[in-house]
């Protein structure tokens, strides 16, 4: 049925209201099931050897002892998950990755796995596993693995993306450019130039559940997976091509998810868990330990990052240029190119160019986290654009407001943009009473843009009418952070009927049809139009059932505040008929009542924030404290809105966490040094001061409320903003993420030795 | 390594059980007694996710030995309720939006417990400090600083 994704302004009683979440009290009384809280009769338990050295070659595996421990199901290595990728790269690499095949390629990677009848059995049969490896040269930095000298790790890669295409191999996988216009004539036009290069550290996701799975492989040739992740059609079309099997038969169900923010997208142990049970002819269960999951599942990328940035003394931007090099793990991928499509995507530039380098390095495949990409290179933008309006005197938002894209404007990676947020958020953040809040001694003030693309992507909902008129709404889309409350808002909305009515759940991957995952801030942007689009189609129903009732012409029933209404006055004074009345009798005129919806959500509206923060530096020790920190988003339409002020809360306090704290600190042997929350310190509660929020509302014009992702921009401006107040604090341009008490003890004792 | 024999008191409740020596509590609860309220998060007692109270005092269960439980009192998270009525904490951290993803949410809610049992008026930076042994990624902790602040106004009596 064709479905009309315009935007209609009208009142809306249910979206924007903040009703209780409908999982809350199985949240809060431990009745959630997440990935470790679910077990399979005669289930194995799961336990994977992994390597010990950054590059290495796998020279042998002898299995023979473990498999005759005592309690040892089964064993598996990559000879057991053969290839059947057909030339696909980039499922290969999540093959060789799930296990490593011919050389392992970073500390951590999968080796074997064992499937045992418990967790002891399976340590101790991890121990008589015997590996030979050659050890080799490896390389974790992204600047050392461009270097002439550094040891090339796959020597089928010539860089993609150069003409003519390199004739040796390296270690720089792609090369992406983006831009408009002649920036060298835009710098002759500029008078005051600021050219710095930049650095940030890999960081992790840090969701607070291991990645878990029990998977179940039977004889007949299905299979059941039960597992945390942000996508369930995805890993089960994912599984199914590793491992040969035909996807309708794997059935995959999304427990809980524990937190993911784009690292639950990719499957690691979900494969290795299926062909353990395959060959044990049992269900397994594999859960990663916290350790594991910083060694050796998806990261986010470390960057180097040169920028340029021209501009007039009255604050007019003449050109921009970004070089941007981005690790992506040991296999090739799209970080960089993301990053450069982002870096300047909050101005109206006449030339600008940027070039993203993807670069291959022995550490974890790297996997989405949260506007993926995009807040490295809006740290080294913002930081820039910070300093230039300084240097011509101009109060840094007025700077940025001056050059704002606004609609019309055509964006650095190429498209024309419709109405969008960056300047009201710029507006708001001017008059914002933090912008003019006082200041003291060894304090500073930052502020900074980001943007988020946003993505819609294939989506499918069935919406069905109970006997009693409530309604149950399956979703194929995983709730990460509250869409259950969102979309039983839009269903109520669309229909009609009471919040209370409606009860939203994440269908299994038998029982809908495939959703892609919920990643790109898509979940209730996505889901909610085909929400709506289902709500209609019900309503459609609703109306034929109802002239059916009163047996009249259908065109003659209209639908009106949850209630099918007689048109005119020629069929008489008929009270209008509820759903209630409807649905109840349903078994007489025509049956059960749904309304099913299959679409592409397109027009996903971009998304844009400012941040303002505030820091104090303590010289002596080079710790810093932030003070306050205020988030300005544009949400579209606000569905919930205290879990859109959640998603800007939670995504700039991870955003603060990068800035001043994580990353992931390799040995000069390739080993990763902090695979814990202890010394890999995430934001804890007295880190933090409340964090203030801003919704503003500026309609999506392709969606019927306007609304936009909100999920992810939230990421994108802290590392700037927090550099800018850091900078702002100690006079000192901080140009290496992240703003570690070390970092800033040396930058200070720099400045007074010079 | 032969088994041992535990009893012990788990939210109210005469439990006895079998574990290894070297078998933490949070796995007895989890794996053993059907408890899977309390979660590992790390395993090294850094997340906080697997909080539960032992004879009045907080701890994380994955540094606690099973065996350790003999003669104690432990409460989880599936104790926090009354019957079908909520505790308030657990009531004003659904009321806040104070959970998103939820893992992290009993643990949480057994530290702001054995937090008000001390402190029944704590100040926002008692609870902050109070609460830092417990790792949220998903809130930015604004919202659940509200919920315990809004959770023990209501609990000493002062209805918001």
């Amino acid at each position: 049925m064709s479905f009309d994704a315009a935007y209609q302004s009208k009142v809306l009683k249910s979206v924007g209201t903040r009703p209780l979440r409908p999982d809350g009290v199985d949240k809060v009384t431990g009745r959630a099931r997440y990935g470790a809280d679910f077990n399979m009769p005669g289930q194995l338990v799961a336990r994977v050897l992994r390597s010990p050295h950054a590059h290495a070659k796998i020279k042998s595996i002898d299995t023979s002892r473990a498999a005759a421990a005592k309690g040892v199901k089964a064993i598996i290595t990559a000879a057991d998950l053969p290839d059947l990728t057909d030339g696909n790269r980039s499922l290969f690499a999540i093959l060789d990755n799930c296990m490593a095949r011919s050389k392992a390629m970073y500390d951590g990677h999968a080796v074997a796995a064992v499937a045992a009848i418990d967790e002891k059995a399976a340590k101790v049969a991890l121990q008589l596993i015997e590996v030979e490896y050659e050890v080799l040269p490896h390389v974790v930095d992204v600047d050392a693995a461009i270097l002439p000298d550094a040891p090339v790790l796959n020597d089928t890669i010539f860089t993609k993306g150069v003409e003519p295409i390199p004739k040796t191999p390296s270690n720089v996988a792609n090369q992406a450019e983006f831009g408009h216009g002649d920036v060298e004539a835009g710098f002759m036009q500029a008078e005051v130039i600021v050219e710095r290069s930049y650095k940030t550290e890999q960081t992790h996701q840090g969701y607070i559940e291991p990645h878990a799975c029990v998977a179940s492989c039977n004889t007949d040739g299905t299979a059941e997976l039960w597992v945390c992740t942000q996508g369930h059609f995805v890993y089960r079309q994912t599984c199914a091509d590793l491992l040969g099997l035909e996807v309708s038969k794997l059935r995959v169900t999304s427990s809980e998810i524990g937190g993911g923010f784009g690292g639950k997208t990719h499957v690691w142990a979900e494969p290795v868990a299926l062909a353990l049970s395959r060959k044990a002819g049992r269900p397994v269960k594999l859960v990663m330990s916290r350790e594991e999951v910083f060694r050796a599942s998806g990261p986010t990328s470390a960057t180097s990052i040169d920028v340029k940035i021209g501009t007039k003394k009255d604050g007019t931007i003449t050109a921009a240029q970004a070089t941007l090099r981005y690790t992506s793990g040991p296999y090739p991928d799209t970080w960089a190119e993301i990053g450069a499509m982002t870096s300047f995507a909050c101005y109206d530039l006449k030339n600008v160019k940027t070039v993203g380098i993807e670069v291959i390095v022995n550490r974890p495949k790297v996997a989405a986290y949260r506007a993926p990409s995009a807040p490295m290179a809006a740290f080294a933008v913002e930081s820039a654009i910070d300093e230039l309006a300084h240097k011509i005197g101009m109060d840094a938002v007025d700077f940025r407001i001056k050059n704002a894209a606004k609609e019309g404007t055509r964006a650095s990676y190429g498209p024309i943009y419709g109405p969008i947020g960056i300047g009201p958020t710029l507006e708001a953040a001017k008059t914002h009473p933090h912008m003019s809040a006082p200041l003291g001694k060894n304090q500073g003030r930052g502020m900074a843009c980001g943007f988020w693309f946003n993505f819609g992507g294939q989506t499918c909902t069935d919406l069905n009418v109970s006997a009693d008129g409530t309604v149950t709404l399956a979703v194929g889309t995983v709730d990460v952070g509250g869409s259950r409350a969102s979309l039983s808002l839009i269903a109520a909305e669309e229909l009609g009927i009471d919040y209370q009515d409606i009860k939203a759940v994440i269908a299994d991957t038998s029982t809908l049809g495939y959703n892609d995952m919920t990643d790109g801030s898509r979940g209730t942007f996505s889901s909610s139009m085909a929400t709506i689009s289902a709500a209609r189609n019900a309503i459609e129903v609703m109306r034929h059932r109802a002239a059916m009732m009163w047996d009249i012409p259908p065109e003659d029933v209209y639908w009106e505040d949850g209630h099918a209404v007689a048109a005119g006055t020629k069929h008489g004074n008929r009270a209008p008929l509820s759903v209630k009345e409807i649905a109840a009798a349903a078994g007489n005129t025509g049956g059960p009542i749904a309304g099913h919806s299959e679409l592409v959500a397109d027009g996903a509206g971009v998304s844009f924030a400012t941040h303002i923060c505030d820091i104090q530096v303590d010289p002596e020790t080079g710790s810093s404290r932030i003070l306050r920190y205020t988030v300005i988003q544009d949400a579209g339409k606000a569905v919930h809105p205290a879990y859109v002020e959640g998603q800007y809360q939670g995504g700039a306090a991870q955003g603060i966490g990068w800035a001043l704290n994580e990353e992931y600190i390799y040995g000069s042997d390739g080993r990763l040094q902090n695979p814990g929350f202890l010394d890999y310190r995430i934001p804890v509660c007295s880190d933090l001061p409340m964090i203030g929020t801003q919704i503003l509302e500026i309609p999506n014009p392709n969606h019927p409320y306007g609304v936009r992702g909100v999920g992810e921009t939230s990421i994108v401006p802290p590392l700037a903003a927090v550099a800018n107040a850091v900078s702002n604090a100690i006079g000192l341009r901080m140009t290496h993420i992240p703003i570690s008490p070390p970092r800033i003890l040396a930058a200070l004792n720099d400045a007074a030795r010079n | 390594m032969s088994s041992i024999a535990v009893a012990t008191t788990i939210n109210d409740d005469d439990v006895e059980f079998l574990c290894q020596p070297d078998e933490t509590l949070l796995d007895v609860l989890r794996n053993r007694l059907g408890l899977m309220g309390a979660k590992e998060g790390c395993g090294t007692g850094d997340c906080g996710a697997c909080s539960v109270i032992m004879d009045g005092r907080l701890v994380c269960a994955c540094l606690v030995l099973g065996a350790e439980a003999q003669g104690r009192t432990i409460e989880t998270i599936e104790g926090m309720a009354t019957g079908s009525e909520l505790h308030p904490l657990q009531r004003k951290f659904i009321e806040h939006a104070a959970l998103q993803c939820g893992i992290c949410t009993p643990g949480f809610l057994m530290a702001a417990k054995a937090l008000l049992a001390t402190n029944p008026n704590p100040t926002e930076t008692e609870i902050r400090f109070w609460l830092a042994g417990n790792l949220c990624r998903c809130t930015g902790y604004d919202k659940i600083i509200r919920a315990v602040q809004d959770a023990a106004a209501e609990m000493r009596g002062e209805i918001s």
